[in-house]
């Protein structure tokens, strides 16, 4: 074997380095008191892998015999996860180094690098084993994780239930892949497999597979109607991991939908997959936003609030083009900032409180008018009211789907638009719970903590800048353009 | 970039809210400051933009857009933010920098949050600007949502009554109303090219180009219409409009009513008609018995309300009803007749609401059966709100007379029954404003004093008089010289009567 080979995977090194020297930095340094260096070590040398995948071409080379491949648009992929990730950490500062989790703070660093490895994996693949140890290592460390508060019954319940779902899901998305592997006669590489179906003709057993593909990865994704366990978990995970969670995970699951939909089964789009999609779409969008509603606790809020958004997400996948995973690339990166300050803000204010409820939230502009300001930004960048990103990233997914003129495809836009005015009316909810309720604040006036605050700044200066400033796109459009291997699929 | 003039439209108010955020909260004389300089500044870039546009077309420059700029923002999309103003722009410009003005010195104690309040208002500001300026779609979509999503916060956080409930539906019909309007945007863009060329968002090559075949226009005219026809508060999507003004703060008021109303009418005209001519010929039919609707409707509501904010929201939407109406008709006399409608309406509603707050302001009600004899106790308000009347019932002299009577007489034009029946309902309505003018006059500022607390009250001060003085000004020389406009403008119905006409 040549090892040589190891040489491609630069971005894995990278997260493979950072976990090895966060492991055994946290196995010398002994007791709770000598761990203090933990975080800022982790934080700092992540900052700086993440400005190495960024700055450092990727190869575009296929190696292991075409299992794996890095070209420039997985890497801005892994590049704009590794900027979540980076505000995660930000904002779990405080988290723990609280009592109950300070002691184990080591863990929560070396399992969430765990699992960013093995979604690099999930994007990286072309070939299914190779997905399913990526998928595999990114959904079981994700269960203990959510059981980190292992003082609270809820943690543990979510725990339970996310990892029933991820077993349950993965073994629906293995039998899909079976009835695949049958189909291919043989061969797990995307490759083989997108040959064998655009020569062979199209069978029931093709649908089938499709059927659990979609399945197994709208459990990832929480996908209507396999969405029931977010809620529950999002609920009851600790709120860093809520917001890993909601869009970390969620990012590359929809990264490799699109990767695996496109280079795999790209011939049969309209003939198989698109419908199912359409349907999927549709439901997500639709009873994500009627369930957020009526929520009050604001973790659950932001879960429907996120199913509603993979929605939105998986539009990207329907254009199934070039430019469609451009948007799609750019939707998730604002979407990251847009949730990610929200959660910023849930999280800092449940850390100094403990309070989580909508209903505490009102009147907050007279005590903490800086977080008012920032929660304001974030809904509305969610909700896609311009000159904030959301309004962008909206706007320019819907404009690739229409791209393929179809009037099916204008219909699913137009579902999707009035969809956004029923977010609108549930995020303008907190909005009005923050400026407009009359009643006395209940969160009092604090200053919240260092690692906090660099986030929201992040995460309010990305809300702000990145659609008004079109370099991203732009970046995102000619990091997918500049990719060989996704050029040459669409034609198929 | 900054060389070109429009820009500055939407500069100023960024370095307004730039201005705003430096300062302190209860620092009221720093935000007036930065208020009064900026929108002063505004309304003096718009004063030199119309004078140096006049000159241009008097020196026989005849482009359709002057002032034009394009800069490539995102390139895959082939997105520009591109500006341009022909004579209709350039006079929607200045209707908005004098509302601004005026609202700024309306809202002068306004309270609690001052500071917030301003930057919200200035977002809204830019947000106007820049529709008027933006002859690319994309960025004028943009800055359509930019001056619709402020109304939320400024009608809920500063409002009165029941204004959570009424910013709610406000903002979720407004943007409705957006979301139909961008499916419109997409189709049209896609389909702005001859085969196999690059799309465009820009209006102006898209009109050129005239690639969309019929069958999509159809589509997209309607939801282009329906789109910018909600915000020209259109029956039956008119409801949001009473209850949003009636809640709003005054200045917000003045603005939504004087010119964010406004926008769905050039919209309609620069978008559905300009863009769509063949389905406008083809579907206008349909709209034309909505608008006629809400003219009749909006004018017999406005008789049996008792709130005068009610009423002039009421009034509103039967005046902008008449906006797409005369637009509808398609043709050049009719259309100026719009324009002029819309900048007759802008300022006098936008007067009623200023005098409307400073009424409220005084006596703690808007109920019209629990005052009475106003006229005695502040007479200068009462003369202000009498000319409001007048201008808005359609007294030569005043603005209403010569908006109204170009419409009417342009909208004659149109030879069929259908048109003639409609024009002839529309007409009527003139009767039924008067009535609920003279109603309220009567009953407001004549008779005898309803209550004796108001014998107390005290009449306007000097910014009061400032911001009324200032519309009235601009009421009584439209009317008294509607000619510069009529010249200002006939040049840009040129393109659009040619593309009408290329379609039949």
């Amino acid at each position: 074997m040549d090892y040589s080979q190891f040489g491609a995977m630069i971005p894995e090194l990278i997260v493979l380095g950072i976990f090895l020297v966060v492991f055994f930095a946290d196995l010398i340094a002994g007791d709770k008191s000598r761990k203090c260096f933990l975080t800022p070590l982790t934080t700092v040398l992540f900052a700086l892998g993440t400005v190495a995948i960024w700055v450092i071409p990727a190869s575009g080379e296929t190696v292991f015999g075409g299992m794996y491949v890095n070209d420039s648009a997985t890497n801005a992929i892994k590049a704009i996860l590794n900027i979540g990730v980076f505000i995660v950490f930000l904002q779990s500062a405080k988290w723990v180094e609280s009592d109950e989790v300070a002691i184990r703070k080591g863990e929560f660093y070396e399992l969430l690098l765990v699992t960013l490895f093995g979604m690099y994996l999930m994007v990286s693949a072309r070939h299914f084993l190779l997905f399913i140890i990526g998928l595999e290592s990114a959904s079981l460390p994700l269960a203990a994780m959510v059981a980190f508060n292992k003082n609270h019954y809820e943690s543990h319940e979510a725990a339970v239930k996310y990892i029933m779902t991820a077993v349950f899901s993965s073994a629906i998305l293995l039998v899909g892949l079976s009835f695949v592997y049958a189909f291919s006669g043989g061969s797990l590489y995307f490759q083989d497999l997108a040959v064998t179906i655009q020569t062979g003709s199209m069978s029931g057993l093709l649908i089938v597979a499709l059927a659990f593909v979609i399945a197994g990865l709208g459990f990832k994704l929480s996908l209507v109607p396999f969405h029931l366990w977010t809620a529950d978990v999002y609920q009851g995970a600790p709120t860093a991991i809520t917001s890993y969670l909601s869009v970390i995970s969620k990012g590359s699951a929809a990264f490799a939908f699109f990767i695996i939909f496109t280079q795999c089964f790209g011939s049969v789009y309209s003939d198989a997959w698109e419908w199912m999609l359409y349907a999927v779409i549709i439901a997500t969008i639709t009873v994500g936003n009627l369930f957020a509603i009526r929520q009050k606790n604001m973790k659950r809020f932001m879960a429907f609030s996120s199913i509603s958004q993979a929605g939105y997400i998986m539009l990207g996948a329907m254009a199934a083009d070039t430019l469609g995973l451009a948007s799609m690339i750019f939707y998730i990166f604002v979407y990251i900032v847009s949730n990610l300050g929200a959660f910023a803000v849930i999280s800092t204010i449940e850390n100094q409180t403990g309070r989580l409820s909508m209903d505490d939230y009102n009147g907050l502009h007279k005590t903490n008018p800086w977080l008012s300001f920032a929660m304001t930004l974030a809904m509305f960048s969610l909700a896609g009211i311009p000159p904030f990103a959301g309004f962008f990233s909206k706007i320019l997914i819907f404009t690739s789907v229409t791209g393929t003129g179809s009037m099916a495809l204008y219909m699913l836009v137009l579902i999707a638009l009035i969809n956004t005015i029923i977010s609108l009316y549930y995020y303008l909810l907190v909005v009005k719970a923050i400026w407009i309720s009359p009643e006395a604040p209940k969160v009092e006036s604090f200053r919240s903590d260092c690692g906090s605050r660099i986030a929201l700044w992040i995460c309010v200066a990305g809300i702000v800048f990145f659609g008004l400033v079109p370099y991203i796109y732009q970046y995102c459009v000619s990091s997918v353009e500049a990719s060989a291997g996704f050029l040459s699929m669409f034609g198929v | 970039m900054f060389t070109n003039i429009l820009i500055w439209f939407v500069v100023i108010p960024v370095i307004m809210m730039i201005g705003l955020g430096l300062c302190r909260n209860s620092g009221m004389k720093a935000i007036r400051a930065v208020m009064v300089v900026g929108s002063t500044a505004l309304l003096a870039l718009a004063i030199w933009l119309c004078v140096q546009f006049l000159q241009l077309r008097a020196a026989g420059v005849d482009d359709e857009m002057l002032f034009t700029g394009s800069w490539l923002w995102y390139a895959p999309l082939n997105i520009h933010l591109a500006v341009g103003v022909d004579g209709i722009s350039v006079l929607m410009l200045m209707l908005s920098a004098i509302i601004v003005f005026a609202g700024t010195f309306a809202s002068w104690k306004i309270t609690p949050l001052p500071k917030n309040f301003f930057l919200w208002f200035c977002l809204l500001s830019t947000g106007v600007f820049g529709f008027f300026i933006s002859i690319d779609m994309f960025t004028m979509f943009m800055f359509y949502e930019v001056a619709l999503i402020p109304m939320y916060l400024l009608i809920g956080v500063w409002g009165t009554g029941r204004k959570e409930y009424s910013a709610m539906k406000l903002t979720l019909m407004l943007m409705g109303g957006s979301a139909f309007l961008m499916l419109g945007l997409l189709g049209i863009y896609w389909h702005s090219a001859p085969e196999g060329g690059q799309c465009t968002w820009n209006i102006l090559e898209i009109s050129h180009n005239a690639s969309i075949d019929a069958s999509w226009q159809y589509m997209l005219f309607c939801f282009t219409f329906v789109g910018f026809g909600v915000l020209g508060a259109m029956f039956p999507f008119h409801t949001w409009s009473p209850d949003g003004h009636a809640c709003a703060p005054t200045a917000v008021s003045m603005l939504h009513a004087g010119v964010l109303m406004k926008l769905g009418g050039y919209g309609c005209f620069r978008i559905a008609i300009f863009l769509l001519p063949q389905a406008a010929n083809e579907l206008a039919w349909i709209f034309i018995i909505l608008t006629g609707i809400s003219i009749v409707y909006g004018a017999f509501s406005a008789c049996v309300q008792t709130d005068l904010k009610y009423i002039n929201a009421y009034s509103s939407v039967s005046h902008c009803g008449m906006v797409l109406f005369a637009i509808l008709m398609l043709n050049t006399t009719a259309m100026t007749g719009a324009i002029l409608q819309m900048l007759s309406h802008g300022l006098m509603t936008a007067l009623f609401f200023a005098l409307i707050g400073m009424i409220y302001g005084r006596t703690h009600t808007r109920d019209i059966r629990q005052m009475g004899g106003l006229m005695k106790i502040m007479p200068y308000l009462g003369v202000c709100y009498m000319i409001a009347g007048f201008a808005s019932l359609g007294l030569p002299g005043l603005s209403g007379f010569v908006a109204e009577m170009t419409i009417f007489f342009g909208s004659f034009q149109n030879a069929d029954l259908f048109h003639r029946v409609f024009v002839i309902c529309a007409t009527a309505s003139i009767v039924i404003t008067a009535v609920y003018i003279l109603r309220v006059v009567g009953k407001l500022l004549l008779g005898p004093v309803q209550d004796k607390h108001h014998l107390e009250l005290t009449d306007a001060t000097w910014w009061e008089r400032f911001s009324t003085v200032t519309l009235i000004v601009c009421i009584a020389g439209i009317g008294c010289f509607p000619n510069w406009i009529n010249e200002t403008i006939q040049h840009s119905f040129v393109p659009i009567i040619n593309a009408i006409q290329a379609a039949v």
